[in-house]
């Protein structure tokens, strides 16, 4: 009854290819963001700063990278934990070598280094398709942790090959590094995730967007119409690379604070951030955030639930887990293939009929 | 020159390793159009249980294998029953990612059942080095990699004449060609998933007995899907001659590059240079090597 | 009968064009061309390469022999972002429609030669992106309005009956202005309303905008009512051209409906 647009007339064009066109949307997104950036700095704790918040945002941008990717251009990625990586040791040298250009000029530097190493691992992509192109991209990713792994010079030849980030400030306040306060973090990933988040949603509207999702949805068709196949797949190659090398950025030197290539950005991270935009709902940037924040706090939940509550060793707690995230996979797969984007689609839709069905 | 040959016969036996793994793949993509990322899990749990068996139950060996073979046919039925039969008609892409869910559920229920921790799988087949090939041509090769020649060779021949000559491999054949097609005569997919599941269980075994034998049975051994990759992408999905020929170029670049190139680079190239080899074909030969090449129609 | 006065300057002219796919001949030598302004139709039985004479022409397809002059530029063969951008756009006998996006968006993507913000713009949607997106989606309103969809231009087209589709693909086409339209089946699988609608769709499109066409169409009627001239293709082979009446009394092309041994 209150969620309609009935009575809300557009006029003109601009009006009704507004980001959202609904003014009751409009009211939700303005106390997300006023939530965001007031409401949670204020009452969030360290624990829910570092455990939650930070990695839900990191994730969420590299999950809006893969979607791009992949729900918007339909290449299926499996590298992405690998650029995470490019951004993670771009950012790292930077920092090290150009501290006085600033944080924030230096991550979206790593951004433009992983665009480029993204592009040219895009290459492939316009001779192969599908799956060879999916096993094509795991080449990259275990390509390039070898290459953080063996070349000493990406960490500054320190013996135990991992890299840790030299204390930075934005405003003269601490952002990276143990002693950083945990509001300054949040706030500085949250700002990015924001505006990057905007900047998704207009590409995903406008004519690279189409493009995209004409390649994905019929690349033959797409050529045809004029929509150049290298053009569009290798954009959307170093779109996405942008956002992941971003997250990958803010994952080693702000969440993290050290890493080490083995772990950190393992084939596991691209299955992760995966499952993040097929659960959250792909070629939806709603769900990239829904995917992240559920693949984040699942295993929370879990370890809280069965070790805390059931006293299950930690070891089997973790077996659990894997076993919970896979059937929870296949199970969505099964019941709503779009993903948690589509249940809200379909939850606003009830709502705009409410009270009344037909 | 005797230690080139050498290098490049442990290479081959090394491509039969990962021929029987890409084998699993192919079987079930021909009959299913499945992308099975979890082949390389089901191996794994494959010799998870094999070991299980024998060492918490003390089954003799042919009894376990036995029980090992029924407890892959049920996986497939329940498989099918619970996974596959829901996603007729979904997108290759959602399939194939269904599959990763599987990987993770199998990896989870194979540790929750059977422990984490690395075993030892003894079956007594022979290893060592081949005391025959060491005196006679100086070169060195572990017994149970020939062991393991000679199995994928007979198991290949097996499937030749499954498919060829039974009725069920020309029913498989058929649900490969066309799925549609293959209803409309009636033959009922879902058995025909349940036997090429079942099938490339049991592939997924051997395979898993193999590896096990020669590096102990631990997570690890799931990855060795991943190696099985790159042989795929250069076979051709579809193609089981692809998979072995594949899987024997796969193993002797492979070892030819870590021998020869590996040194100048810093090492521990056997990671992703298969994947460098099979994407280098690609460009050339985009259908991979056995591939039929595609005519694009609007 | 001529429906729009077309001129006799020739826009495309097909000469001894052969495809060959492995060892089996889809086009064996075609010449004919096409004068700017009028329709022209491609009849003949199936297998005959209809399609893959529009495949040619639009450059999906590369012809083993033969050239194509289109704008009196005389090529071997063409590609498909060149046949594009010199104003050749089709429609497909299997509906070739994005199906994920809108029926607006859909049609906005015809128009994509027409837009040329940079990525940075775009990301940013202000200034000279949003005034071209907004430019474009005024275009795209018009063919919207001509093609009668207002009512679904929200929908997502995978989901809209065969006929909304088939007009959708033709308003997409539009989108891009072509001066060479062509068309492959159009009203395939249409009833006779749906077909009268289409037939007028494709007459006004000629007449209004002066677009040339070529379309491939199974039904005679239609052919004979609409097309100013007529090629007729039979297994690969050029067998006759003509205005619709000398077409109709052409023994060869009988033969090649009907089945007439040759002896």
């Amino acid at each position: 009854m209150f969620y309609r647009e009935t009575g809300q007339y557009k006029t003109t064009y601009s009006a009704d290819q507004a980001l959202f066109p609904i003014a009751q949307d409009r009211y939700v997104i303005y106390a997300v963001l006023f939530g965001t950036f007031v409401v949670v700095p204020m009452v969030a704790n360290e624990y829910w700063i570092n455990a939650i918040l930070l990695p839900f945002l990191i994730y969420s941008l590299a999950a809006l990278g893969l979607n791009i990717l992949t729900g918007y251009c339909g290449q299926v990625s499996l590298g992405t934990g690998g650029f995470m990586a490019v951004g993670a040791f771009s950012v790292y040298k930077l920092m090290v070598a150009f501290p006085e250009l600033g944080f924030i000029t230096l991550v979206l530097i790593s951004g433009l280094i992983t665009a480029a190493v993204g592009t040219f691992f895009g290459l492939p992509s316009l001779r192969i398709k599908g799956f060879y192109l999916a096993v094509a991209t795991l080449a990259s990713q275990f390509f390039l942790v070898w290459l953080f792994n063996k070349v000493g010079w990406f960490v500054n030849y320190n013996a135990t090959g991992m890299i840790t980030s030299p204390p930075m400030t934005i405003f003269g306040v601490l952002i990276t590094g143990p002693s950083a306060p945990p509001a300054a973090k949040y706030l500085l990933c949250a700002s990015i995730v924001a505006i990057s988040a905007l900047a998704a949603k207009n590409l995903a509207r406008g004519r690279l967007g189409r493009n995209w999702m004409a390649i994905r949805d019929m690349d033959i068709a797409a050529e045809l119409i004029g929509v150049r196949p290298l053009r569009a797949k290798l954009s959307a190659f170093a779109v996405s690379s942008f956002f992941i090398g971003m997250a990958g950025a803010l994952y080693f030197a702000v969440w993290l604070g050290s890493a080490e290539p083995t772990e950190a950005f393992d084939i596991n991270q691209s299955f992760l951030v995966l499952f993040m935009i097929i659960i959250g709902g792909l070629g939806s940037v709603l769900g990239s955030f829904l995917g992240a924040a559920f693949l984040v706090l699942l295993p929370i939940l879990l370890k809280n639930i069965l070790v805390d509550g059931f006293g299950t060793n930690i070891a089997l707690a973790a077996h659990i887990e894997i076993m919970t995230i896979g059937v929870l996979i296949i199970a969505f797969l099964i019941i709503e293939p779009h993903g948690l984007a589509r249940l809200w689609r379909i939850a606003k839709e009830k709502l705009r009929l409410w009270p009344f069905p037909y | 020159m005797n230690f080139f040959i050498e290098v490049v016969l442990n290479g081959l036996m090394a491509g039969v390793m990962y021929s029987l793994v890409a084998l699993g793949f192919v079987l079930i993509f021909k009959a299913s159009g499945v992308f099975n990322f979890a082949q390389g899990v089901m191996a794994l749990f494959a010799a998870l249980t094999l070991v299980g068996f024998m060492d918490e139950f003390g089954m003799p060996v042919w009894l376990a294998i036995a029980g090992t073979i029924l407890v892959m046919i049920a996986l497939a039925w329940l498989i099918e029953r619970l996974m596959l039969r829901h996603l007729v008609n979904q997108d290759p892409i959602i399939l194939f990612m269904a599959t990763i869910g599987l990987a993770y559920v199998l990896e989870g229920l194979g540790d929750i059942l059977w422990g984490s921790d690395v075993k030892l799988l003894d079956i007594g087949i022979p290893h060592g080095a081949s005391d025959y090939m060491l005196d006679t041509f100086d070169i060195y090769i572990d017994k149970l990699e020939i062991f393991a020649a000679v199995t994928a060779a007979v198991m290949v021949a097996v499937l030749a004449l499954f498919f060829q000559k039974t009725r069920t491999g020309r029913a498989l054949r058929a649900v490969a060609d066309d799925h549609q097609a293959a209803l409309s005569v009636g033959i009922s997919l879902r058995t025909i998933w349940i036997i090429v599941w079942s099938v490339s269980g049991v592939v997924a075994l051997v395979a898993g007995i193999m590896w096990g034998s020669k590096s102990g049975v631990q997570f690890s051994l799931s990855l060795i899907a991943l190696k099985a990759l790159p042989v795929l992408i250069l076979g051709g999905f579809t193609s089981v001659p692809g998979a072995i020929i594949g899987g024997l170029i796969i193993g002797v670049g492979e070892k030819v590059a870590e021998v020869y190139v590996g040194p100048m680079v810093g090492g521990a190239i056997e990671n992703w240079f298969a994947y460098m080899l099979a994407l280098a074909f690609l460009l050339f030969r985009p259908q991979g090597l056995f591939g039929e090449r595609i005519i694009e129609r609007v | 009968m001529t429906i729009n006065g077309a001129s006799s300057e020739i826009l495309l002219k097909v000469e001894d064009v052969s495809l060959a796919f492995g060892g089996i001949k889809a086009l064996d030598s075609v010449s004919f061309d096409t004068r700017k302004g009028e329709i022209l139709a491609i009849i003949g039985p199936n297998g005959a390469g209809k399609s893959s004479m529009l495949n040619v022409i639009n450059g999906f397809y590369h012809p083993q022999q033969g050239t194509i002059t289109y704008k009196g530029q005389t090529r071997k063969q063409m590609r498909p972002y060149q046949a594009a951008s010199q104003g050749i756009a089709r429609t497909f006998q299997n509906i070739a429609l994005f199906k994920g996006m809108s029926t607006l968006d859909n049609i906005m993507t015809g128009r994509n030669l027409k837009m040329k913000t940079n990525l940075f713009w775009q990301a940013l949607y202000i200034g000279p992106a949003r005034a071209e997106e907004l430019k474009n989606r005024e275009a795209v309103e018009k063919i919207i309005d001509f093609l009668d969809i207002q009512a679904i231009r929200q929908k997502a087209v995978g989901k809209l009956p065969y006929g909304l589709q088939k007009r959708v693909e033709l308003g997409r086409a539009l989108a891009a202005e072509p001066d060479l339209l062509l068309l492959d089946e159009p009203m395939a699988g249409m009833n006779s309303e749906e077909k009268e609608d289409m037939s007028r769709f494709i007459i006004d499109v000629n007449m209004e905008y002066g677009t040339t066409i070529i379309l491939i169409e199974h039904d005679m009627s239609v052919v004979m009512d609409i097309s100013d001239r007529v090629v007729v293709l039979d297994y690969g082979r050029h067998i006759a051209d003509g205005e619709p009446h000398e077409i109709r009394a052409n023994k060869e092309v009988i033969d090649a409906y009907l089945g007439v041994s040759h002896e």
